[in-house]
């Protein structure tokens, strides 16, 4: 079992592959389209700006292997930025087209101005970048990625966020000033506003809940080829 | 709503562990990496290591406890101590942490605290303060070099100064309640968080339980550090988070 963690350039994927090996699986921090296309799951992580990051994606040619993996039905997990690249766009730094593969787009918290991450700021009483601690409340308790976890905190450090354009597509929200899109999942693509991998016993376990998922669908992806 | 924070601090010397740790239950109480795994088990919210090695051969070696303790926990942590450029910031953060403290540093060049929040992000810069209440003045002093200069600067001017150049975060440091057990300094941590809208992080002082929740409710902090009550024992850390919530706090 194998999940592959994208790497574009953006970040630092050590805790996430560490993570990933810690829960038994076998995580291959890789830019190469072959893994990536032969993984059990992808996981797409990310920090920084989603401009750069998609420009990265798309030079390297990785946002159509993203995209391809997705529409095999392999499992996918954006997380953090790398969530908010799933979806249709983002207004950070003058507007930028995702990935797609999800209806919707990131908006920078009410009030601040765009461009004005390095500066964060107080506004209507919120510190922005939506940084530290903060609960899950669960829409979906169903789901199978949220199967078996109860609602708890998690570590978020971000200065825009997701509004879907389907609600059936939100798993999870926290609360910050108004409810912020947490968790986002439909069919084999889901996303993680947050950072699992530094989310303690909660996120190892959403983790642990993707990759069963991923494990499932590599078994009944080996079942139709077999 | 974020939930306070509790955060155990470990000061690392050449990849150990040197203020007082005092762990039966562990193959290696000096090692920083086990430490910060068990402290991680127990419900602590991040964990900072302050590197007091004076050499490069130990700096070298804090590296690879940062390598390996990104790969055992599941929480963030910040390393700081004897950093001073952003070439320094890229190792740490390469190697896997998820924030950078600078103190000295920062006073002696602010200009370091805007290339590095511009560089990696706000949220990976912490500026540490140690501050000093000046009776002459009658407010707060930073100090350099490990409390040792007085450097001439207010501690409420400079905090919205690292603040404004980008910081992500306030650890705050009062010497005068460092090391007493006596509670937090709330007078400095109130002011210091109605002078900034980045999050404080209390530190020095602690000594039981309701210090911490005095820190949170009057002293406005956002999180709490402290090391020798955690590392003897005086607190425990699942003990402590349960007390405060129970007292209404947000807590993890």
């Amino acid at each position: 079992m194998t999940i592959a963690i994208v790497d574009y350039g953006m970040g630092n994927l050590h805790s996430v592959s560490k993570a990933v090996e810690r829960l038994g699986f076998e995580g291959l921090v890789t830019g190469d389209a072959d893994a990536i296309l032969g993984a059990d799951g992808v996981v797409l992580p990310g920090v920084g700006a989603f401009g750069d990051a998609m420009e990265h994606l798309r030079a390297s040619g990785l946002d159509g292997m993203v995209r391809q993996a997705a529409a095999a039905g392999v499992p996918l997990l954006g997380i953090c930025l790398g969530m908010q690249l799933l979806f249709g766009e983002s207004e950070e730094h003058g507007r930028n087209a995702g990935l797609g593969l999800l209806p919707g787009r990131a908006v920078r918290f009410a009030g601040g101005s765009a461009g004005a991450d390095a500066e964060g700021g107080v506004r209507g009483g919120l510190k922005v970048p939506h940084m530290g601690w903060n609960r899950l409340e669960f829409l979906q308790p169903d789901n199978p990625l949220l199967a078996g976890l109860e609602e708890g905190h998690v570590y978020f450090v971000h200065s825009y966020h997701v509004l879907p354009e389907r609600k059936e597509d939100l798993l999870a929200v926290t609360d910050y000033g108004h409810p912020v899109t947490a968790i986002v999942g439909r069919g084999n693509v889901y996303g993680m506003q947050f950072h699992p991998e530094k989310s303690g016993e909660l996120g190892m376990g959403l983790l642990r809940n993707f990759l069963a998922l991923a494990e499932r669908a590599g078994v009944e992806g080996d079942r139709r080829l077999g | 709503m974020l939930a306070k924070r509790i955060i155990p601090c470990l000061d690392v010397k050449d990849g150990r562990v040197v203020k007082g740790v005092n762990f039966v239950n562990l193959r290696d109480a000096g090692d920083p990496v086990e430490l910060a795994a068990l402290y991680d088990r127990e419900g602590a919210d991040e964990i900072v290591f302050l590197d007091i090695s004076a050499s490069n051969e130990g700096r070298a070696t804090m590296i690879e406890v940062v390598r390996q303790t990104a790969g055992e926990i599941a929480i963030p942590f910040t390393v700081g101590g004897g950093i001073s450029q952003v070439d320094d910031m890229k190792r740490i953060l390469r190697a896997g942490a998820d924030k950078i403290g600078i103190n000295t540093a920062a006073v002696l060049n602010p200009q370091l605290i805007s290339d590095g929040a511009r560089r990696f992000g706000s949220q990976c810069i912490v500026v540490a303060v140690d501050a000093k209440f000046n009776p002459e003045w009658g407010e707060w002093e930073v100090y350099t070099h490990g409390g040792r200069k007085a450097s001439g600067i207010k501690a409420l001017e400079w905090v919205k100064e690292a603040e404004s150049r980008g910081a992500g975060e306030i650890l705050l440091t009062s010497m005068d309640a460092d090391g007493t057990k006596d509670g937090f300094d709330l007078p400095l941590t109130r002011e210091v968080s109605r002078s900034v809208t980045i999050p404080v992080i209390a530190s020095g002082g602690a000594g039981k339980p309701d210090d911490f929740y005095e820190v949170f409710t009057e002293g406005l902090a956002d999180a709490a550090l402290a090391a020798t009550i955690f590392h003897y024992k005086e607190i425990a850390v699942p003990d402590l988070k349960r007390d405060l919530k129970s007292r209404g706090v947000e807590i993890r």
